[in-house]
């Protein structure tokens, strides 16, 4: 049978407004898990989840919108995140945001073209004794220099294509 | 008892700092919560009930606390810091609007800490406020204008703005945002969700870069807004607004070519005075008819004909509808019946509740069908060209507005009505002329269209159609005069402002067809000993209510006709009337809408002989006949709620 994009993603948040309940408070958990298995919170996605919460689409759109870690633009299957807050700056974080500018070939607030990464800053992770410091999705790397940069993204793009199938030989 | 007092203590979150003193509660037995607590501000002592907020106990010792987000018909927000007090025991200043008294409590409301803060928070709040004064709809009217001169503000200590930040939203025939002029206080916010359940507008963003927005951020006109303007009314500022035709309205007066008719609605004679200086609750319906002849309109109609004509229609239909259901058996006929005069709850029930349209009436609202008739019947009767004359709309209302320019309202071969005024912009069209309304001589409406009834009057207040329905009904099936089962013709269950009334009405007799529904239904034996039961409700949150029970088989799902309206308190708490409302406004207007009634000497709209004339001279098929349903009925749009 054909499912459409749209119903799959229905579907997908119905299962888990059941699972979460269907009420105002299930709110964030049911956003956050649209976010992390899409890689984005669709304009359509929001109004399924505010038609099965019984809010308004607005008010998904304003909870949207206020989170940096949600989104409504679609996002890179890697977020990295690196800290701009003030130990991780002195910390030398401005070479590492150049050598990740250079690998990635993206600035700051923008995804590689292939959909694979989005580069973005975050502000204060909790590390500022091990700066400088960056999350990628929800992975913490401390004391990044910008040699280490490329070792982080490489090892994300051992999870893609050609690689992903050797790993996948290996393990078999 | 005992441990649940010391298990709060415990588990409380706040620093030490910020703790209040220990609370000392009033032991079981002696009242409990609802007891009644002292409090002192400014040094007076009252006793208030327990939770009320020191903004509330304030105003019953008559002190005055300046609000900016607060508002009498919605919840609290206390977020514009603008009623801050200083309270004994408190480290920090205190918003009044938020603050439940719940032990005794010494309040002190103009120190010089609170002025000085009040003054900065006015201060801030006019750092992001852009736009000229003069240039403003709500000039003299804006409670930020009332502020910053209550305070003094000499000069903008944290700047001002001196370009626009954002767009304009002008997409909308109803509402227009300007949201350069937005202070967030989220009264539309909480108006638009709470008050009104629509939720079209919600704060997006964060920190500086919150602002009000609709879904998507996408133009007024494309998400789920009904029109109904509620959050025009409650805006402290310029930044909602009505989208105003007043020009184009001078321009027809000006033009020597055009035929320029206004029909006037009865909510806005109820409640103009209040632009004019004058208490609410004062009708200047008459003399609001000389002004509008001295601004230059030709003919001064009443909407109310038309409302008396509504009645005929929309009861035919009615009747038509059971007279299947209950006779022919015929189980696809919609019931019960739902009112279509509010374009606002027709919007309302096209986007959230489309698979109920075949419930709605199918009957056009007053104005709507004033308008098909004057292009028609009025221009047939005095020879002139439909298409020199301009209809005018005078409501209570900003739907009307978008109402006006639905395509299919063209049923006379033109736009039917084409410009729909506010009560507000009559009131600036009326002092731009140079008149003082209240002082002016009375005079009566234009013949044909200036007879009407108390029924018609009272289309103005919630209940109103039902009561003018059930007035007409009573008489014409039954076959009794409605003053014999209700003194003065009153019927004082459908009046009132409680959200969702109800009542049943018997029919223990019945009289013979009336001669103009002759064709449509043989006799009323079929009605002998049935109960006729009905429904109000006003404001869309108790629309909601009426159409979750319907859905769910409830006792509303057994009605025979529904009346709704999209503004809490019916018409005369429109998005068009004057600014500000609260619920003792809205019950002077509806006090005046109900004595103007009792005035009246026809009382009922199938007495009206204006309306008798009609059917015998132009819809001659009578009401729901061949032509009536071509001029003065309708369709609607299944809208639905997704936006794509």
């Amino acid at each position: 049978m054909l499912v459409t994009e749209r119903e799959r993603l229905r579907d997908d948040i119905q299962a888990m407004a059941d699972r979460m309940g269907r009420k105002r408070d299930a709110l964030i958990p049911i956003l956050q898990e649209v976010q992390t298995k899409h890689q984005q919170i669709s304009d359509y996605a929001m109004q399924v989840v505010a038609d099965l919460l019984d809010i308004h689409p607005v008010e998904v759109y304003s909870v949207v919108s206020f989170y940096s870690f949600l989104d409504n633009k679609p996002k890179g299957r890697f977020v990295v995140r690196l800290c701009r807050t003030i130990s991780c700056d002195m910390a030398g974080k401005e070479a590492v945001a150049r050598q990740l500018m250079n690998d990635l070939g993206v600035c700051f607030g923008e995804s590689t073209k292939d959909g694979k990464f989005t580069l973005d800053w975050a502000n204060c992770i909790g590390m500022c004794d091990q700066g400088p410091a960056l999350l990628v999705n929800e992975q913490v790397h401390t004391k990044v220099t910008p040699e280490g940069v490329h070792e982080i993204l490489e090892a994300c793009r051992k999870t893609f294509g050609v690689y992903a199938q050797e790993k996948k030989e290996e393990r078999a | 008892m005992a441990d649940n007092k010391k298990n709060i203590e415990d588990v409380s979150r706040a620093p030490v700092s910020q703790r209040g003193p220990a609370m000392e509660r009033v032991a079981e037995g002696e009242g409990g919560i609802g007891a009644q607590v002292a409090v002192n501000i400014d040094g007076r002592d009252a006793k208030v009930p327990m939770g009320t907020t020191i903004l509330d106990a304030a105003k019953k010792l008559g002190i005055r606390i300046p609000t900016l987000c607060h508002h009498p018909d919605l919840c609290v927000a206390g977020v514009c810091r603008v009623c801050v007090v200083e309270v004994e025991n408190q480290r920090t200043l205190q918003a009044a609007c938020a603050y439940p008294i719940t032990q005794p409590t010494k309040v002190k409301t103009h120190t010089r800490k609170v002025r000085q803060a009040r003054r900065h928070v006015v201060d801030l709040l006019l750092s992001q406020h852009y736009g000229d004064c003069y240039a403003c709809t709500r000039n003299n009217n804006c409670e930020l204008q009332s502020l910053a001169k209550e305070y003094g503000v000499d000069f903008f200590r944290f700047g001002h703005p001196t370009e626009a930040r954002y767009e304009k939203d002008l997409s909308s025939h109803s509402v227009l945002r300007d949201m350069n002029k937005c202070v967030l206080c989220r009264r539309c916010v909480r108006t638009c969700i709470d008050l009104q359940e629509v939720g079209v507008l919600e704060a997006v963003g964060r920190s500086c870069e919150t602002k009000i927005a609709t879904f998507l951020d996408k133009p007024l006109a494309e998400v789920v807004c009904i029109n109904c303007g509620q959050c025009i009314n409650r805006c402290p500022t310029g930044a909602l607004r009505a989208n105003d035709p007043t020009d184009e309205v001078w321009a027809a007066i000006d033009d020597p070519k055009k035929h320029v008719v206004i029909q006037t609605a009865p909510a806005p004679r109820a409640a103009i005075g209040e632009c004019f200086g004058l208490e609410p609750g004062h009708a200047l319906t008459f003399e609001m008819n000389t002004a509008l002849r001295m601004c230059g309109f030709d003919k001064v109609f009443d909407t109310n004909f038309t409302a008396d004509l509504t009645i005929l229609e929309e009861g035919t239909e009615l009747i038509l509808r059971l007279y299947k259901a209950l006779v022919q058996k015929d189980r696809s006929v919609a019931l019960p019946q739902f009112t279509s005069c509010s374009p606002g709850w027709v919007k309302y029930i096209e986007h959230f509740y489309p698979e109920y349209l075949p419930n709605v009436s199918s009957a056009k609202s007053p104005q709507q069908m004033f308008g098909a008739i004057i292009k028609t019947y009025y221009a047939q009767m005095h020879k002139i060209d439909p298409k020199d004359i301009v209809t005018v709309a005078l409501m209570p209302c900003s739907a009307k507005k978008f109402e006006c320019n639905r395509p299919e309202m063209m049923d006379s071969g033109y736009k039917d009505v084409d410009y729909g005024l506010t009560t507000r912009e009559l009131a600036k069209m009326i002092s731009e002329a140079g008149i003082d309304l209240p002082t002016i001589p009375k005079s009566d409406f234009d013949d044909p269209f200036g007879s009407a009834t108390g029924s018609g009057v009272i289309f103005g207040a919630s209940g109103g159609v039902m009561e003018a329905a059930l007035r007409t009904v009573i008489e014409l099936v039954v076959g009794i005069k409605v003053e014999d089962l209700y003194a003065h013709a009153d019927i004082i269950p459908m009046r009132g402002f409680d959200g969702v009334k109800y009542a049943e009405i018997n029919i223990p007799k019945v009289g013979p067809v009336p001669e103009l529904l002759k064709k449509l239904v043989p006799s009323w034996d079929w009605l002998k000993g049935a109960t006729l039961k009905v429904g109000v409700a006003h404001g869309t949150a108790n629309a909601k209510r009426v159409m979750e029970d319907i859905k769910a088989g409830g006792k509303l799902s057994e009605c025979h006709f529904i009346e709704f309206m999209g503004c809490p308190g019916g018409c005369l708490g429109g998005g068009g009337q004057p600014i500000p409302t609260s619920p003792e406004i809205r019950a002077a207007r509806a006090k005046a809408i109900y004595d103007e009634d009792a005035h009246y000497e026809i009382r009922k709209s199938h007495e009206n002989p204006v309306v008798a004339k009609i059917y015998k001279e132009f819809l001659t098929e009578g009401p729901c006949g061949h032509l009536s349903h071509k001029l003065l009925h309708t369709h609607y749009t299944p809208r639905g709620k997704y936006i794509v």
